[in-house]
């Protein structure tokens, strides 16, 4: 009996031990590549101050490129507004145009309609460079931003067809959204009454 | 003028530069433009529209990009995503 439960047990080890080195093993071929050869390709990919530089180039051509109102709207709530080519915002003002579409770093556009807030439909459109130099095929947030901006204002219809429609929801929170919205509003009146405000003090 | 194209992990990268007026320099825009469109590229010219807002404009082909462009930005072409 207790031969047969030593077996038992030796066999058991033998195969414990056989399961744990087989699991730590990619580990210790990565800790054991490091000290040869330096990190990973995956980790060595990933540098944090150059995506800091890259964001920062990007965040200037954005800014270079767009109106200073939109560069301002960017810069202090995080997204884009661009009116729908059916209603161009411009002289309008807020609530006029049919619809106007929110453009977000690397989340689908939104569509809505601005006099009621109503969300009409999700666009997932990417940029990926196939390229995917340092690894990666993803643009910097800003890049990913400005490339929305000029793909809708020049042909909103080819954006739209390159895209992946979804019901308004599916990757945005709803609240969230109309609660963007509403700050944009918030921000529009600020940014006038300001702007007013100047207009009167200039000589 | 200078073509310019978005890169991840960088941001924009200058292609190329050059005076279209000078012919040389113009065919060194030209081969380095159709090289970008070649590599799937969309390319992009930032305008001012008649009523004085900023937009883009899409060109398929260097006789497309206005004279005076100062610049074209280069982008992978969209694709559907999420």
């Amino acid at each position: 009996m207790l031969v047969a439960l030593g077996v038992c047990a030796l066999v058991a080890a033998v195969l414990a031990w056989d399961v744990l080195v087989g699991a730590g093993r990619p580990a210790m071929q990565r800790w054991r590549a490091r000290l040869v050869g330096g990190w990973d390709e995956d980790v060595a990919a990933y540098d944090p101050g150059r995506e800091r530089r890259a964001e920062a180039r990007a965040r200037a051509l954005l800014r270079s490129c767009v109106d200073e109102e939109d560069w301002e709207m960017y810069r202090d709530l995080g997204f884009l507004r661009v009116w729908g080519a059916d209603g161009s915002g411009s002289g309008a003002g807020h609530g006029v145009a049919p619809y106007a579409y929110l453009i977000y770093p690397h989340k689908p556009i939104v569509a809505f309609v601005p006099r009621s807030s109503r969300l009409l439909s999700e666009y997932c459109v990417d940029f990926p460079d196939s390229a995917r130099p340092y690894g990666s095929a993803r643009l910097p947030a800003s890049d990913d931003v400005l490339a929305k901006w000029m793909a809708l204002t020049a042909d909103e219809r080819r954006l739209i067809e390159n895209a992946n429609l979804h019901l308004a929801g599916r990757q945005h929170d709803p609240d969230a959204v109309r609660s963007d919205i509403a700050a944009l509003a918030r921000w529009e009146r600020e940014r006038e009454r300001r702007h007013d405000a100047g207009s009167l003090r200039a000589p | 003028m200078r073509l310019l194209r978005m890169k991840p992990g960088h941001g924009e990268v200058l292609i190329a530069e050059g005076d279209v007026a000078v012919a040389e320099q113009e065919r060194a825009l030209i081969e380095a433009f159709r090289a970008q469109l070649e590599q799937g590229m969309w390319a992009a010219v930032p305008i001012v529209a008649p009523d004085g807002r900023r937009q883009a404009e899409l060109v398929r082909d260097f006789d497309e990009v206005p004279r005076d462009a100062e610049r074209v930005i280069f982008f992978p072409r969209a694709a559907g995503g999420c």
